[in-house]
């Protein structure tokens, strides 16, 4: 290997994750040894139909959930050893929006900015920053309360980028937004990796991450069963689309939501 | 994977102080923008205080007081009783909307973006628990401002006071842990506030509206045994310039507080800690 290559922000090799059923004896696998490499200063796009995991993908790397097994790298620290210093160089948007709805837009993110340790001027300036950034300046003095479902979405995503966080997840972070918002998160995205931040995301507008990605991981039964680049994947499955990709590479839903089938073969085309 | 990733990730330097009060200026501000709860801590004990002083105060007074007449006379002494007992509830009514606050921050996700970020770990809940002990705080200012303009003329000196503040803030804070650990373990916000319901119904079932010794045995028994029987007791001493108050009993107050503060807190930790979806 070369000397020079960086560290990838995200390595996540044999990662296991279940979570205890109330009904059955035994536990409902949800990761069933996921390994995924994200060079630092890339897109990946985690894909993977509804209930693979993603979500329960994102808590584990964003120190809410804990591995049952197998090691999560993130910035370089042990997810496991160093939740502090992980927390440190990370931000999430989750796939529920997290804002204070009885505060401003200007309130939620000067307390983030204040939780930041940012310093009076410069988590104003910060504040001001974002608000334009993501057009919220107008509403920007009344109560997320007020908000529509796409301007909180704006929101949270401002609030999550305060710290200039180094790694960022974003679990469909375009939910919701009509294609003019969708257009100016994907650009924020660029302009961040533009920057060496490191993006992890998920999402089921495979169109997004046909644009956005630099790599595409596809998650289904516990594990990743493809990933490549884009252009990779499509012509690899002679697919006009990622679309075609995910439906040629996913097993329908199979009723129970168990994800503990090993028929599916893990496939790398790099 | 021979070099470190050098970057901007910063091993940002615990900062506990300034976090809480980051997440107490917070707790204040939502106060401030959604009153309800707020107005629910005061209006709860001033209605308690009207219905029981004006409506049954006339008959009670002459009974828990030996010696006093029916009617105004009996609603005086009624209110000189009571009055403790309805500050008491006021702490308790504070306690129960931080249940309800705590279960909010829960289920809306944001305590999950907390968890996510480097901060002090005890300043989520900390800022909560403060944030309601100054407005159960403030609201037992506005309480005891109803009382005095009812004819409460209580004969506690200026040490009994401050002595009264450190029990309402040595409860407030035992309650509030409490709460907030009730608060994160409902299953919703409605259902938060059940649980502490039942502490609420406490002050009733000892001394704060009718002597316990008048009481049948087993409940009698109960009486003299729950926590909120000291703490009455010790407002109550102390309201009257330390009047009756036995040392033994202010140390129950003190002693109940402690435990029930400890234990919620411990509690409260060890839900906050648990994991939690995105
Ligand atoms: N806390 C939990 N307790 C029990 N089961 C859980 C928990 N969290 C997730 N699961 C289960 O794990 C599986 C994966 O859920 P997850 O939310 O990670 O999927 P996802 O890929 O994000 O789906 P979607 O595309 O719908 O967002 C689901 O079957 C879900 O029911
Ligand atoms: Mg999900």
């Amino acid at each position: 290997m070369p000397g020079n290559t960086p560290a990838p922000a995200i390595e996540v090799a044999g990662l296991r994750k279940s979570f205890p059923t109330r009904t059955k004896k035994g536990d409902h696998v949800v990761l069933d040894g996921v390994d995924l490499v994200v060079p630092t200063g890339t897109v990946t796009a985690l894909l993977g139909p509804n209930g693979a995991g993603k979500t329960t993908a994102v808590g584990v790397l964003s120190t809410l959930l804990r591995a049952d097994a197998g090691t999560v790298r993130v910035a370089g620290h042990d997810v496991h050893d160093d939740p502090g210093a992980v927390r440190a160089s990370i931000g999430v948007t989750g796939q529920i929006t997290a804002v204070d709805d009885l505060l401003t837009g200007t309130e939620n993110l000067r307390l983030m900015a204040d939780l930041h340790h940012l310093g009076r001027a410069a988590g104003r300036r910060r504040t001001a920053e974002l608000l334009e950034q993501f057009g919220l300046t107008e509403a920007a003095g009344k109560p997320v309360a007020t908000y529509s479902g796409g301007m909180k979405r704006k929101l949270d995503l401002a609030m999550t980028l305060v710290g200039a966080p180094s790694v960022v997840f974003l679990d469909e972070p375009t939910t919701g937004l009509d294609p003019r918002s969708r257009r100016t998160l994907w650009d924020e995205v660029r302009s961040l990796v533009a920057g060496g931040t490191t993006i992890l995301l998920t999402t089921q507008y495979l169109e997004e991450a046909d644009r956005l990605a630099d790599h595409v991981a596809v998650l289904d039964g516990g594990r990743i069963v493809a990933e490549g680049t884009p252009a990779e994947l499509k012509s690899v499955h002679d697919a006009g689309s990622l679309d075609d990709v995910f439906l040629a590479l996913t097993e329908p839903p199979t009723g129970d939501g168990s994800a503990d089938d090993p028929a599916t073969s893990k496939e790398n085309v790099r | 994977m021979t070099t470190l990733v050098t970057a901007t990730s910063t091993t940002a330097r615990p900062r506990p102080v300034a976090d809480v009060l980051t997440m107490l200026r917070r707790s204040l501000l939502r106060a401030v923008r959604y009153p309800g709860l707020t107005v629910f801590l005061v209006a709860g004990p001033l209605v308690m205080l009207l219905l029981f002083v004006y409506v049954f105060g006339g008959a009670f007074g002459a009974g828990v007081m030996p010696g006093v007449a029916p009617g105004a006379e009996g609603r005086a002494a009624y209110l000189e009783y009571i009055t403790p007992t309805l500050l008491v509830i006021t702490v308790v009514g504070g306690a129960t909307s931080v249940a309800t606050s705590a279960a909010m921050d829960a289920a809306g996700g944001i305590m999950a973006r907390f968890k996510t970020m480097a901060i002090a770990p005890g300043s989520v809940l900390s800022g909560q628990v403060l944030g309601f002990l100054v407005q159960a705080l403030a609201a037992l200012v506005l309480v005891i401002g109803a009382a005095f303009a009812m004819g409460y003329r209580p004969g506690a000196g200026a040490l009994d006071w401050l002595a009264l503040l450190g029990l309402f803030a040595l409860l407030g804070l035992a309650l509030n842990w409490l709460c907030v650990a009730m608060g994160l373990n409902s299953r919703s916000v409605e259902s938060a506030s059940n649980a502490p319901m039942i502490l609420l119904l406490l002050p009733f079932l000892g001394s704060g509206f009718v002597p316990v010794d008048t009481m049948p045995a087993a409940v009698r028994w109960f009486a003299e045994y729950q926590p909120f029987t000291p703490v009455i007791e010790t407002a109550r001493g102390l309201l009257a310039g330390g009047a009756g108050l036995e040392g033994a009993v202010a140390a129950q107050a003190v002693g109940w507080c402690v435990v029930l503060g400890v234990a919620g807190y411990a509690w409260a930790r060890s839900l906050y800690r648990r994991e939690r979806r995105l």
